[in-house]
């Protein structure tokens, strides 16, 4: 059975299905994350111990710094990834989306880096209320990370094959993964 | 986006670079704003102005949401009105607790 409004828009929502449903997954993230800064800020407020200053202190700002630019550049190569799909460059494609996937590696690595840097020093999500969040913030994120890594993985090799048959389809689909 | 020409993706492209200088600087800037000598509510909310900018850089350029249809607006809208009252529940507990 074909699965309709895969490429066509439909014409309530004015889109292909794929588009609403990735933006309705990502408005329900926006909540679980809220929901965790939401904890973040409760928990800040209510810290009369100082184990927030502490803490804070304990963090490698330059390595989070990295992170956060290796993080802004893969964002930039999976939205290249997408214009080269648009402009039929499929060698450009496979280049700039790898890249995405080598930089989220690269995330991953410094990430691990770091927890085991913690590890090193006896700090754990148990330390306080500090590291409880930290952990849970981040190693989310991680997760969050992963699950891209492998969406990525997939059309990047064995989900390539549609890139010839349906391409239009191919190209909504890399557009959601980079919305994602 | 999907319905956009090829003329407007090239275009786009001198966008999306510029969007990229401008997280970076943006990131450089939050910071070194942590090096500022200011109280931890003042640095807070700096923070958090520098990372809605930089949040609505990604939104509104990476993912389109300047040029997006009217449904994934409202729907985002709504998430919006959710969010913002999740993050006001501490303050709403902590005016409740001074009060007493």
């Amino acid at each position: 059975m074909e699965i309709p409004y895969n490429v066509e828009e439909r014409q309530d929502t004015g889109m292909y299905n794929a588009k609403l449903g990735i933006w309705l997954f990502l408005a329900s993230e926006v909540m679980l994350f809220g929901g965790l800064f939401s904890a973040y800020v409760f928990l800040r407020m209510g810290d009369i111990t100082g184990t927030f200053s502490s803490g804070s202190q304990e963090l490698n700002v330059p390595l989070a710094t990295f992170n956060t630019l290796v993080l802004i550049s893969s964002s930039v190569t999976m939205i290249m990834s997408w214009v080269s799909l648009k402009l039929g460059d499929i060698k450009k494609f496979k280049l700039h989306l790898g890249s995405t996937l080598l930089l989220a590696g690269v995330f991953l690595v410094v990430k691990y880096f770091e927890y085991t840097a913690k590890f090193h020093h006896g700090i754990y999500p148990d330390t306080s209320t500090f590291f409880a969040i930290y952990f849970t913030l981040t190693g989310l994120h991680m997760i969050h990370i992963l699950g891209g890594m492998v969406v990525i993985f997939y059309f990047l090799v064995p989900g390539s094959k549609m890139m010839k048959t349906e391409p239009e389809r191919f190209t909504n689909r890399i557009e959601t993964v980079g919305l994602y | 986006m999907s319905g956009h020409s090829v003329e407007d993706i090239k275009k786009s492209v001198k966008i999306y670079i510029g969007v990229f200088a401008s997280l970076a600087v943006l990131t450089v800037v939050t910071v070194a704003a942590s090096y500022l000598d200011l109280g931890s509510g003042e640095a807070f909310f700096l923070a958090m102005i520098i990372a809605s900018v930089k949040g609505s850089l990604v939104a509104g350029y990476f993912m389109h949401l300047f040029t997006e249809k009217t449904t994934i607006l409202a729907v985002l809208g709504l998430t919006f009105f959710f969010l913002i009252t999740l993050m006001f529940l501490p303050y709403i507990a902590f005016i409740d607790h001074t009060a007493i």
